[in-house]
Order: C-alpha cells, then structure tokens, then sequence
C-alpha cells in the first residue's frame, strides 16, 4: 500500500507537465509586452505624481471646504438630470421588448436576427456623450438631446439583455401554449414574457442606475442637467463648487442605486 | 380513407439523418369516442408519433396524410399552412406538463380559449366572466378548482398534469393526444390523471390517445393497444391479447423495461388489480 501511494523523491514530473508551464510563460511574455507596449502611447509618468505632490495638495485643498451657496440650482439641475435619466429609460425599454425579441434566435429566424442583432450593435457601440453631440446640433443644447442620447444608447443595451434572457426561456411552457392553437405572438405573450419578466425588469432598473450617472455626464457636453453646471465650475476654476456639485451627484447616484438594488431584488 | 375516423394516420415516415428511422410507414386509424394506448419502449416512436399527429413536426416527404376529424394536419410531409388554427381541435398533454410557472392556474387554463377569441382581447389578457367561468368548470371537472388561483409552479406534479387537461378541456378538444402524461408521477398521481382522461373520454366523448410506456396501464384503462417497436406497429388489438408471451414476442429482453421495473412480466399479467382494472368493455367482453 505504501509502496503505491508515497512520491519517491526526485520523480519525474507527469508527462505533458512541460509543455503547460511553456504555454503559461509565454502567455505571460505576451502580457508584459503589452503593458511595456503600451506604456509609451498612454504617457504613463508616475514620477510626476511624486514631484508635483505639492501642487496636487494645494489644488486638493482648494476643493473644501465645499461651497454650497447655490445649492438651490444644483438641486434643480440634478432633478433634471434623472428627468433626463427617467425618460430615456423608458422609451429605450419600449423599443428593446421588440428589437431585443427580433434579436433573439428562438424567436425568429436568422436573417432577422442578424440584421436587428448588428443595428443593436451599432447603438450600443457608440457612447451616450457622442450621440448627445450629434442631437446637440439637431435638436438644440438642453435636456432633450440628452434624452435622445440616452434613448438610443440604452436601447442597444436593453435589447441585448433582453435577447439573452430570451434565448435562456425554456421551451416547454412555450410548446404548451402552442399546442393550444395559440397565434405566434400569443406564444410570446403567454409562453415567453412571463418567462423573462423578472430578468427584464431587473435589467431596466440596472441600466436606470447607470443612466443616472451618465445623464450627468451628457450635460457637460450641453445636454442639461447637472453635467452644464459641473462643466461650467470646472473650466471656471470654482472648485469649491465644483465639490459641493460633486457631493449632490454621488449623494443622489449611491440611493437611486441602494433604492433600485433593494427593489430588484424583490423581482429575482 | 374511411370517413368520419376521429383520426387517421396513413403511411407515416419520419427519418433523422439518413440512416436512422424514427417512424416507418405508420398506419392508424381511431373512431371518435376510442380510448386507445400507444405503447412501446423508449426511444420506440410514441413522442414522435404524436407530435406527428399536432403538426408540431413534418414528416418525411413521400408520407401518407395525417388527418384529425375532417382536417388534414400534414400530407407528404408538407404540414398545413393553417395548423395553428387546426391545434385548436387536439387537445396535448405532455410528460412534463408544460404550464407557464409564473402565471396562474386560472390564466394556464384561459390560454384554451385563446384561439376563439380576438387578438386584442387575447394579447392584453382581457377574458370575459362567460370565459372564466367555463377555466373555473374545467378546472372542477378535474378536482383542483380551489387552487385556480396559485401559481402553477406552486403545484405538485400530478396538480400541473391536472391543469393541463382542464387546459385540452376549455380548448374544447375533440381528440386528446397525452405523450407519457404519467410517466413523471407518483402511482398515487398517475392512477388519478389516468382516472381523469378514462373520465373525460366516458362522459364527453373525447377521443384520447395516450402512450404509456407500462403496459399494465394501458391494460388497465384502454380497450385497444397500439405498440409500436423501433418506429414500426407491431401489434394493434385488444389489450386483453397483450399478454406476457405476446409482449415477449413483441419486445423479446426489452419488455422487462416497459413494467415498472421492480416486477417480472408474469407478476404484473396475474396482478389481480391490473386484471380488474380492465375497462368495463373489455370486462364485460370476457364475462
């Protein structure tokens, strides 16, 4: 029994063992050429985080104490700016239910699929603050440009999501209202979407979140909301009021997110 | 093609593949009002017989047509452009229920009516008292009123199963097609689900076609027996004919896996309750 289970010492590795730990190291190899690659074309120069430390304190020190002189329009602005987030939202959830079903292979044959599955993906590749400058130039500077912004972006994101829930259904209960002599879009809505439901509205309210943040970015292009007046401080060196605008953004982004994760839950 | 046959299979063939034959030249004919069992052990052509019959599937090019009361379901393999109308008549009762979890007994039962009624009445979930009415008679014909208004996927196995006949019923099926309706229940369960589509095909004249894949089920409840061996018919009579020599004739070492495994052959044929339990016809055939 010993004989079987003890390890003479000086054994040879198991065979193949060679090769793997070749593969890894030139895996690694690879990586630091990469980051050294890299090093050049994104100006990295930690040194000066060193020597400028001085200027860095005086500037941080500049920040506080905030100013919240003008809070009354920062609150104003920041209401706007989820006004923004609110309806850009629900017009991108309208139109994912049936992009993000004409994306879904269950659903229907390739050459929709496809085709819906690319436009998504044009709409999603391109970042919300690009498209806000392009409405900026259609529609005007303010809020609604950042809706449509918003809009277009989360529509492309929604619909992914929803077409993974989608393709994930079982099929079942779907053959079952088949068998029923159900129409095909009855299948849909009685077979597929009370399957998927909690996954979508968990979805929604997740890309909510993150278009809470990014609708207070879109502004600093002049999309409205909170972004015009953040943008406007900082290029007026206001940064005591920069941090006080600063305050009201994480204060409002941390509990639309503790709000939105406690009531997701409740759907999973 | 003999008219008025609540059912009619002439010359079905289904091939996976090029070698392997699902269903070979399949011929069957049922008279409205029959109960009659489909058995056969897996992988023997019963599923796919019967999702054959519902239109779910086409069969091979050169197939003969299947014809469910005065309507043509698939013919040469092309099935009809207008199934989804035609599902309507056939009734489905699948071995793993499938209800939608999430949603109500009650709204399970209601799809039934969706092909009668408008779209727009249907896609928003807008039923009249008249419609609920006849899910909630349904669903009492079968036992399980009190719960209509649970989940589906709060229920037992053999609750689901009783959901999904009162589902066949308010389609106002003529012909119940139930693939291993009993196959995922416990005996209690499954002899009541049996009971019920023994009850229904009594009382309401609905034709049933079930397959089983325990043959003493199929003695005890139907008159008749289709058995079907590596997608052929191989025995289509009185199940009281089916008897261990004959099912070993049949089956050879398989029959053993088409009793509930526990049990010889003989055990089960000279098992008192499967003898009694033979559908009054056959009992009153043999007195």
């Amino acid at each position: 029994m010993t004989a079987a289970t003890t390890i003479p010492d000086g054994a040879l590795a198991p065979p193949g063992e060679g090769k793997r730990t070749l593969a890894q190291a030139v895996g690694w190899a690879a990586f630091a050429l990469v980051l050294l690659w890299a090093w050049k074309g994104a100006d990295m120069r930690p040194l000066d985080l060193w020597k400028d430390s001085g200027n860095m304190r005086i500037f941080l020190a500049e920040f506080f104490p905030p100013d919240f002189r003008e809070w009354k329009s920062y609150l104003r602005e920041m209401i706007v700016t989820l006004h923004i987030a609110v309806w850009g939202t629900v017009l991108a959830i309208v139109c994912a239910v049936p992009f993000g079903l004409l994306s879904s292979s269950n659903i229907v044959p390739i050459w929709v699929y496809q085709p819906v599955r690319r436009l998504m993906d044009a709409c999603r590749a391109i970042n919300e603050m690009v498209f806000a400058m392009l409405f900026i130039v259609a529609v005007g500077l303010g809020p609604f440009a950042g809706v449509l912004a918003l809009w277009i972006h989360t529509t492309g994101t929604l619909a992914k999501l929803f077409s993974e829930a989608v393709e994930a259904i079982d099929p079942r209960p779907v053959e079952g209202v088949r068998a029923t002599g159900a129409s095909a879009l009855e299948e849909i809505f009685y077979g597929v979407i009370p399957q998927v439901m909690p996954l979508w509205i968990s979805y929604s309210l997740y890309r909510f979140e993150s278009n809470v943040r990014s609708a207070s970015v879109v502004g600093m292009v002049g999309a409205g909301g909170i972004g015009v007046i953040l943008y406007e401080v900082i290029r007026g060196f206001e940064y005591a009021q920069t941090c006080a605008v600063m305050i009201i953004i994480i204060t409002f982004v941390s509990t639309i997110d503790v709000v939105s994760a406690r009531f997701r839950k409740l759907f999973i | 093609m003999a008219n008025g046959a609540a059912l009619s299979v002439a010359g079905l063939s289904k091939s996976f593949g090029a070698a392997q034959k699902a269903l070979s030249d399949v011929r069957l004919e049922l008279e409205p009002g029959e109960m009659v069992a489909l058995i056969g052990a897996s992988g023997s052509g019963k599923s796919t017989l019967l999702r054959h019959i519902s239109g779910f599937v086409g069969a091979d090019a050169g197939s003969g047509p299947v014809r469910v009361g005065d309507h043509e379901i698939q013919a040469g393999g092309r099935v009809a452009r207008n199934i989804r109308d035609l599902r309507a008549e056939v009734g489905f009762i699948f071995q793993q229920f499938n209800l939608v979890g999430r949603l109500t007994v009650m709204t399970n039962v209601l799809m039934g009516q969706l092909p009668r009624i408008p779209s727009w009445r249907s896609l928003f979930g807008r039923f009249t008292q008249a419609e609920k009415a006849e899910a909630w008679h349904a669903l009492r014909s079968v036992g399980i009123e009190g719960i209509a208004w649970q989940r589906a996927s709060t229920l037992s196995g053999g609750q689901q199963q009783r959901v999904a006949i009162a589902r066949a019923l308010v389609q106002r099926a003529r012909i119940i097609l139930a693939d291993e309706p009993i196959a995922s229940l416990d005996p209690e369960s499954a002899r009541n689900v049996m009971e019920i589509l023994a009850r229904i095909n009594r009382e309401q004249g609905i034709t049933v076609l079930v397959s089983l894949h325990q043959v003493q089920f199929a003695r005890r409840y139907c008159t008749r027996t289709v058995a079907l061996r590596l997608g052929e018919v191989v025995y289509d009579g009185p199940s009281a004919d089916l008897d261990a020599t004959m099912l070993r004739r049949l089956y050879g070492a398989a029959v053993e896996e088409m009793l509930d495994g526990t049990e010889t052959i003989d055990a089960v044929m000279n098992d008192p309750v499967v003898a009694e339990g033979l559908g009054p016809a056959v009992a009153s055939a043999a007195a």
